[in-house]
């Protein structure tokens, strides 16, 4: 392994070259795009001399674009907001709920508790829409239609398994030696849990809840069957954004990249809790 | 366990607890998701009603005709093939490349590190998004890769609007979202293999090539078995990708599962029809999600053992 030849050494330098080539150009591409007017991007042969301009983001933020038709009026920092307040209020409702519930299975073999565990891990899994086309239905009649309150709780669906695995992991790796002896010391159990095996848990709680929030900003399907204009988040505006003929390619752009950077910028900087969640438990950092 | 019991000052308080609450920690999620199961056996039931929305007069039971009237559907078979075919060949390019790009990171080093960050940039992009970003990429009037299509000598390449090209492209979609997290999960195994194996067999002059497919591929197959499983349920899903790019065209070339499924519900309002294609894929998917869970706890296990 340690002798390479240099032969070998351009070889791996140009395929890690590759590597990065392929997966960063399309991001790199639409950053370049969102910079440059409609006639800079229609130019042919493409090329990357322009002089960049932040006007497209300035037609975001103030939501009037221009397109062939004149101005129009999107509104797409309210879909910004909308994946704010979805994505946030759904790891936060998970967490609540998913933590103890994590402990429950991690510490207590109680009767029927791999298969509840099993069973709320199958919602991962199964097709959304079988859940979300029937409940479209029932949502009209509970009154929870085009309601923040019934997309965050449809919104469980990705954030509760993820949380409820990922964190139950991470309880089971600690010795309940611990814990006993904080009993025997006289405590009770919720004490024992929030003094003693919420903090030592601490990681794998952070990683679950990032990776859950992550999912939920990414998530398109739910909100595409269940929210109405107003109550869409960035994934299915923009989508709308591109389908509304018309509006200029450098705005479509910048809205896309306004979409991406909060996820973008969260794995930067977390990147080695979420390779921890992502590698499903196989590595223990 | 037995410890805890031996302890006189905690029987008292504990004997209640012990019993109930894990029941009363967990009650909460469970209720939650009680919720979603109430519009899955909805679905069951739909899909053995003929049920049009928009011919509310003529619901009624009809029992298992939506699924034997699969059996001589056209429409049904090409969606069962485009969903394999999609599914098989995205995790099948994903697990090659993922293994191949894992091998070439597998040393801790600087520049492999920041790659490997690099990587994890496309897996974080909403892959409806991602399918925006390529929807650009591909348009015939300025579009990067369909300049580049045409300076290796492919007039009027057409990508995604052409029934030829429309699954190459929104494989390129997948392979662009997915591959990273293949490549992720199978370098967390090939950093955690033992190396002895490695160390033997390089000083019994044992060609590299060679240990690779005796010792490395034998060695890491728990993961690429279990990265396989998780992303083929993924796959055999596909919707955002393919929705964003050209909701299931031209034509019916992109027709998978739940793409069929949403625009028969809401375009041509046939519940029945699309709750009975959802339960089929719901079948697929939970055969699927046994052997992976079994898999993946397997995995885990051997994790903590090797910790």
């Amino acid at each position: 392994m340690d002798h390479r030849s240099p032969l070998e050494r351009v070889l791996r330098a140009l395929a890690l070259t590759a590597i990065v080539v392929f997966f960063m150009f399309p991001i790199f591409w639409i950053v370049l795009m969102s910079l440059q007017t409609n006639e800079t991007i229609l130019r042919s042969p493409p090329s990357m001399s322009f002089v960049p301009t932040l006007k497209n983001y300035a037609a975001i933020i103030s939501g009037e674009l221009d397109s062939n038709a004149g101005s129009m009026s999107i509104h797409f920092m309210n879909n910004l907001l909308n994946s704010v307040l979805l994505s946030v209020f759904s790891v936060a409702l998970a967490l609540l709920l998913g933590v103890p519930a994590a402990y429950a299975f991690a510490r207590h073999k109680f009767r029927g508790s791999e298969d509840i565990a099993f069973t709320l891990l199958s919602f991962r899994f199964a097709p959304p829409l079988l859940v979300l086309l029937p409940l479209t239905l029932y949502f009209q009649a509970l009154g929870l239609a085009n309601t923040y309150l019934g997309l965050v709780w449809v919104y469980q669906l990705i954030c509760l398994p993820l949380i409820l695995w990922i964190v139950r992991g991470y309880f089971e790796d600690i010795s309940p030696d611990i814990e006993h002896a904080y009993r025997i010391a006289g405590h009770g159990w919720f004490a024992t849990f929030r003094k003693i095996a919420l903090p030592l848990a601490g990681p794998g709680i952070a990683a679950a809840g990032l990776l859950a929030f992550i999912f939920a900003w990414n998530n398109f399907i739910f909100a595409l069957v269940l929210a109405s204009a107003d109550k869409q988040p960035v994934t299915v505006g923009a989508l709308a954004f591109v389908t509304a003929s018309g509006i200029q390619y450098g705005q479509i752009a910048a809205a896309i990249v306004m979409s991406i950077a909060p996820t973008l910028l969260l794995a930067l900087w977390a990147q080695r809790y979420l390779v921890e969640g992502l590698s499903l438990g196989a590595v223990k950092g | 366990m037995s410890a805890q019991a031996d302890m006189p000052v905690l029987r008292r308080s504990s004997r209640l607890s012990r019993t109930l609450l894990p029941y009363l920690l967990s009650l909460p999620a469970l209720l939650v998701c009680i919720g979603i199961l109430v519009p899955f056996v909805t679905a069951i039931y739909y899909s053995l009603q003929r049920y049009r929305m928009s011919q509310p007069w003529n619901r009624g039971m009809n029992w298992g005709e939506n699924y034997l009237n699969f059996f001589t559907d056209s429409s049904f078979w090409n969606t069962l093939q485009v969903s394999l075919v999609y599914a098989g060949l995205t995790v099948g390019i994903e697990l090659v490349l993922g293994l191949a790009i894992a091998l070439l990171l597998q040393r801790r080093s600087r520049v492999n590190n920041f790659v490997s960050i690099m990587l994890l940039m496309p897996l974080m992009t909403a892959p409806a998004l991602a399918a925006l970003m390529f929807k650009l990429m591909t348009n015939p009037n300025f579009g990067i890769l369909s300049y580049f299509m045409q300076l290796a000598g492919f007039q009027d390449f057409r990508w995604a609007s052409s029934p030829d090209t429309a699954l190459l492209t929104v494989i390129l979609v997948d392979v662009w979202v997915y591959t990273p997290f293949i490549m992720i999960l199978l370098l967390a195994g090939l950093r955690s293999l033992p190396t002895q194996p490695f160390e033997a067999a390089a000083l019994d002059g044992v060609p590299r090539f060679e240990q690779f497919w005796r010792i490395t591929l034998p060695m890491l197959s728990p993961y690429i078995l279990t990265a396989a499983l998780f992303r083929l349920l993924d796959s055999i899903q596909q919707f955002d990708i393919i929705y964003a790019m050209t909701q299931g065209g031209p034509g019916n070339r992109l027709m998978v599962f739940q793409v069929e499924a949403y625009l028969n519900f809401f375009q041509s309002t046939n519940v029945g029809r699309s709750a009975a294609l959802l339960l089929i894929l719901w079948a697929i998917t939970y055969a699927l999600s046994n052997v992976f869970v079994k898999n993946w706890l397997r995995l885990r296990e051997r994790a903590k053992g090797g910790a």
